[in-house]
């Protein structure tokens, strides 16, 4: 399992619409060898359609699709050198594990008994080997999914295509077996292009996340880039929770911008930041509460939930309504306390979009 | 790259061998015969296209060669993309197109069309019907139109599934429209083949058709109209006694529930006019019952079963189980908790029934009534026992073209009516039906219990259903003891010379000789539905896969398409096969072929429907799964889709074993000497007025059938405790799926 050749991915001005809806609008994007890709955003913007028209199993209407440097666009997914795991796992239920494993292999013209041999490696490769003669109904849901990775790795696919592969795990589950998954790539160093709903996951296990919205790259890069400087609101409040509110930005010091909120002042990296209004993304535990001063930003409590490891807090300010985190679980602050607003260095952003 | 190119060349080598290394026309003695190999290459009806086309100076075939030959440029010469998908396309598409004009344009007797002589001259030669390499090249056409669309990237590149696409569209076009067409054009053509619509007017305006005396005065309605009546009749009683059996199958304690559901088994296993033929033992002239009153009351034994109300009585019998099952689904359908809803309104037990049961049920009731009316109208076989002079359009159709004066534009003009009347009613069916199930389907996090019937309606049904089963059994009992009476009426002694007429067998020089006179149609019968069972599952289950795989262009029409093929009559159907396989370009009639042909394409709608209800419960990325592992499509459905898919497969097989025995409407005007079916044999014993070796034969049928499908069923019963941990998915193990019942149409 070795000899991985990793292969890069490009799209070139790609788009695929089914009847009058457009799915993709001209999407361009290079996956280099050897990274894992997250391809993330809500339901229906398109991430799932990127996928598949990389497995060759929907064709783009338009633009070219390249896998190691080959135009596949036009081939069928049997003929590509990629390999996927699903959602679902899309085990075959009347074939045992190890002849789900060597499925792909026999496909690929291997001698049956050599098949057999690699799939056995495979599933030592994943941890279940022993396993082979058994039903995918007789294994537990972290073990189809190890299944299901290793019947798409032992291919030797320049990329891997991961569809959604934690989602029919449990939470506990699903961060055992992204860690894995995060594991074996890197230690195995093929491409992979991983699609999710989850921010938290696409996180954990990214080398760059690219977001998608309405089917178009909302913003692409390293996970802290897009946590930390998000592009738009909407690339704010989808990596993680973030209070989007109007500010003013009222000067450029080196590095730095200070804006205006209501009546508190704020020092925000910003390198593009232009004076004038903008967008502020405050994290929801960026935001301080402390006893109300009368000075700066005043808010008053409008409800609180605790939730063993911090408290949740709704906060009506004169900028809108603040949804804060506040892990001093010990000062539980009552509905209609008045507060003054503090704000944290880490964790606010200026939006330009 | 390398397999693309294989692909075409193995299309190119079909090509070729169709053109040289088989007979070009049809072999009269039978190509599976394999005698015109002794006279292959060069005998004039044996030689290949083209020794045809050079020493038999039929030179329109160089069209072929000379398509045959650019395609095999275009593969030496031109990389395999999307330019060469564009030729390899046009390429197919031309080589369809000209082998289909040419087999018009050209017959026996030279052109057929005068346009053609004035191009090109008067021929010195026709030509007979296509034969097997006409066929093969044919199909290398088509697959080199799907070679050239899988190269422009159509289908995702899908090379199977667009050859797939194309033969089925072809073969349906073929095998279904192409006949109908051709009945069409048969209303308003001569014998010779010349337009003359002087019969078809003189037809369509037959009183005999039309007339509405009935009405008006003493005198008999047109066959029309009193076809039409008899559907309405039939559908509305059986849909009436479907839902008493309904209800009491599920809404009363009745004690035999389970005996009463296996009543739905038997319109399956019936062949259509053996109901008719009990009717008469019982109520004919010489019938028991008839018999019995007059000596007992000296009621004059009258003719009374002859004629429509006979019809009806038998096509209550036969339809009422088909509807009972469509009705069990309905009334089961209906959700318990609207019911219990209604009750803790102040409702008492009638006014929920009547005002939100009954009412839910509405449109499966509207579905069994055009389901028992297309039956009706389609049924051939009650009609031709009982009808007497009283004919309907089915039987009047068949006289038509046997009758002592054949009228072909006669017979085609009551098959286009007969046909307005059922696809009417399809189409209400399908339009204006869908969408208004209220019916919950899922089955799904509905608890609760459907409250009992008021007392008036269960003392009502019960007072339906419990005679009605008595009858019915009594019916079938007169099947099974039929055979072994001597002459009902006359000499009421047991005998089993009926039997042994039929299926005596004897030793002769130590083999085994087939005596009886069954014994000949029996066998052409086990080995024509044994051929088209599987041809049928096949046909029926890849038509599912692409419908419920695949996306294509005009993938709704094609579904509807080949649904609406099964509400063509039987009868239509027959004659229109005899219309358009008469004469080239493609003769059948007389051979295997045109029976298996038909079973094929009428029974597959029934696989269809099957495979898409399996189908749509295994998951699709299973399939997708196995094509990212490097499989192909065809691989993908050896692999995974079949044998995931098995219940169903066999569900399929034997439907369409058993109808292929069962059916005659269609097979009556088909079969030759020989090949002879069994239905349609036994009808002609009926005819010579063999009762006791007819019922001999129908009952022995029966039991054949029977005692597979008892067979099938208890292998599936065993698979199913077997696997149960083993698959999840595709649950639904049915023998044979309350669907496919509900879309049989005789």
């Amino acid at each position: 399992m070795s000899g991985l050749k990793s292969g890069s991915v490009v799209f070139e001005h790609v788009r695929k619409t089914f009847g009058s809806f457009t799915a993709i609008h001209d999407l361009s994007l290079t996956i280099e060898p050897g990274t894992l890709v997250t391809l993330l955003g809500p339901s229906g913007c398109g991430k799932t359609t990127t996928l598949r028209m990389l497995a060759g199993l929907e064709h783009p209407t338009a633009g070219r699709i390249f896998i190691g440097g080959k135009d596949v666009t036009m081939l069928p997914a049997n003929e590509r050198d990629v390999s996927m795991v699903f959602q679902s796992y899309a085990l075959f239920p009347h074939m045992t594990v190890l002849e789900n494993v060597a499925y792909g292999l026999e496909s690929s013209g291997l001698k049956k008994a050599e098949a057999r041999e690699k799939a056995e490696e495979g599933l030592s490769l994943v941890g279940l080997a022993g396993f082979g003669s058994r039903l995918p109904a007789e294994l537990s849901g972290g073990q189809q999914q190890r299944v299901a990775v290793a019947r798409a790795l032992v291919l030797e696919p320049q990329v891997l295509l991961l569809d959604e592969p934690l989602s029919n795990l449990d939470a506990r589950l699903r961060r055992r077996v992204r860690t894995e998954i995060r594991d074996l790539q890197q230690r195995l160093g093929f491409t992979a292009v991983y699609v999710t709903h989850d921010q938290e996951e696409a996180l954990a296990v990214s080398d760059r996340i690219v977001v998608m919205h309405e089917g178009r790259i909302a913003q692409e890069g390293p996970p802290r880039a897009l946590y930390e400087t998000p592009a738009s609101s909407f690339i704010a409040d989808f990596m993680g929770e973030a209070n989007v509110v109007p500010c003013e930005v009222v000067g450029i010091e080196g590095n730095e911008a200070v804006v205006r909120l209501g009546s508190l002042e704020h020092r925000v990296p910003g390198r593009a930041a232009q004076p004038g209004p903008a967008k502020l993304a405050i994290r929801p535990n960026a935001i301080r509460l402390a006893p109300a001063d009368g000075a700066g930003l005043q808010g008053l409590v409008r409800h609180a939930a605790y939730l063993g490891d911090h408290v949740e807090y709704e906060v009506e300010t004169e900028v809108g309504t603040l949804y804060v985190v506040d892990p001093d679980v010990d000062r539980s602050l009552a509905a209609t306390t008045p507060v003054a607003i503090g704000l944290h260095n880490r964790g606010v952003a200026i939006i330009t979009a | 790259m390398e397999q693309r190119n294989r692909r075409v060349d193995m299309t190119l080598g079909l090509g070729l061998a169709g053109f040289v290394l088989l007979p070009w026309y049809r072999i009269e003695e039978g190509f599976y015969a394999f005698r015109w190999l002794a006279r292959f290459p060069f005998g004039a009806d044996e030689a290949p296209g083209l020794v045809q086309m050079v020493a038999e100076g039929r030179w329109w075939l160089a069209v072929v060669a000379a398509l045959l030959l650019a395609a095999a440029a275009v593969r030496f010469f031109s990389p395999a993309g999307e330019a060469r998908g564009r030729l390899l396309t046009a390429l197919g598409v031309a080589g369809m197109g000209f082998l289909v004009l040419q087999g018009f344009a050209i017959t026996f007797a030279g052109w057929s069309w005068t346009i053609g002589e004035a191009l090109f001259g008067p021929l010195s030669i026709g030509q007979p019907a296509m034969g097997a390499g006409a066929v093969v090249v044919g199909l290398s056409f088509l697959f080199l139109f799907s070679v050239g669309l899988a190269e422009q990237g159509v289908m995702r590149g899908d090379f199977f599934v667009i050859a797939a696409i194309a033969l089925l569209v072809a073969l349906v076009a073929v095998f279904v429209f192409y006949p109908v067409l051709s009945m069409f054009v048969g209303a308003v053509q001569d014998i010779d083949g010349s337009f003359e619509p002087s019969g078809f007017l003189r037809n369509i305006q037959d009183p005999a058709i039309w007339s509405l005396d009935c009405v008006v005065g003493g005198a008999r309605c047109g066959v029309a109209w009193r076809t039409l009546w008899l559907a309405v009749m039939t559908a509305t009683g059986s849909t009436i006694l479907g839902l008493a059996f309904a209800l009491v199958a599920t809404r009363t304690r009745f004690p035999f529930k389970k005996g009463l559901r296996l009543l739905t088994v038997l319109p399956i296993i019936t062949p259509p006019f053996v109901i008719g033929l009990a009717l008469i033992l019982l109520f004919g002239r010489a019938g028991v019952v008839t018999t019995f009153l007059s000596d007992l009351f000296g009621i004059e034994p009258g003719r009374w079963l002859y004629g429509l109300t006979g019809i009806w009585i038998a096509q209550m019998l036969s339809f009422t189980p088909i509807s009972f099952l469509v009705l069990i689904g309905v009334v089961e359908g209906v959700s318990p908790s609207m019911e219990e809803a209604s009750q803790t309104l102040r409702a008492d037990r009638a006014r929920t029934f009547w005002r939100v049961s009954l009412p839910l049920m509405k449109p499966g009731l509207a579905n069994a009534f055009l389901i028992g009316f297309i039956e009706s109208m389609a049924d051939f076989g009650n009609p031709l026992v009982l009808g007497g002079s009283h004919g309907v359009l089915s039987t009047e159709i068949f006289f038509a073209v046997v009758g002592a004066q054949t009228d072909p534009s006669r017979a085609a003009v009551l098959a286009i009516i007969l046909l307005f009347f059922t696809l009417s009613a399809f189409l209400a069916q399908r339009l204006w039906l869908t969408g208004k199930n209220f019916a919950t389907v899922t089955g799904k996090g509905d608890s609760g219990i459907h409250p009992a019937l008021p007392r008036a309606l269960a003392v009502g049904v019960n007072a339906l259903v419990i005679p009605w089963t008595i009858f019915t059994l009594v019916v079938y009992g007169m099947i099974l003891v039929g055979g072994f009476v001597n002459t009902w009426g006359l000499d009421n002694s047991l005998t089993l010379a009926h039997y042994a007429r039929a299926f005596s067998v004897s030793l002769q020089d130590g083999s085994i000789a087939w005596t009886g006179v069954a014994w000949d149609s029996f066998w052409t019968t086990m080995m024509i539905a044994l051929i088209a069972a599987p041809l049928t599952a096949a046909v029926g289950l890849l038509t599912a896969y692409l419908i419920v795989r695949q996306r294509f262009v005009g993938r709704n029409m094609f579904e509807f398409a080949l649904m609406m093929s099964f509400a063509i009559p039987g009868t239509v159907i027959g004659i229109s096969y005899i219309m358009a396989f008469n004469m080239p370009p493609l003769e059948m009639t007389g051979t295997a072929l045109i029976l298996v042909a038909c079973f094929v394409f009428r029974n597959m709608p029934v696989g269809v429907r099957g495979g898409v209800a399996a189908m749509s419960q295994i998951d699709g990325s299973l399939d997708e799964a196995s094509l990212t592992l490097r499989a192909s499509s065809w691989r993908t459905i050896r692999r995974v889709v079949l044998p995931l898919l098995r219940p169903a497969i066999v569900a399929a097989l034997v439907y369409s074993f058993v109808r292929a025995i069962t059916s005659i409407s269609a097979v009556v005007f088909l079969v030759s000497a020989k090949y002879n079916m069994a239905t349609a044999y036994i009808v002609g014993l009926v005819e010579n007025g063999e009762y006791g070796v007819a019922i001999a034969y129908s009952s022995m049928l029966i039991v054949v059938m029977l005692v597979i499908i008892a067979g099938f069923q208890l292998a599936v019963g065993e698979r199913r405790l077997r696997r149960e941990t083993r698959i999840a998915a595709p649950a639904g193990v049915r023998p044979l799926p309350a669907e496919s019942i509900k879309e049989k149409i005789a």
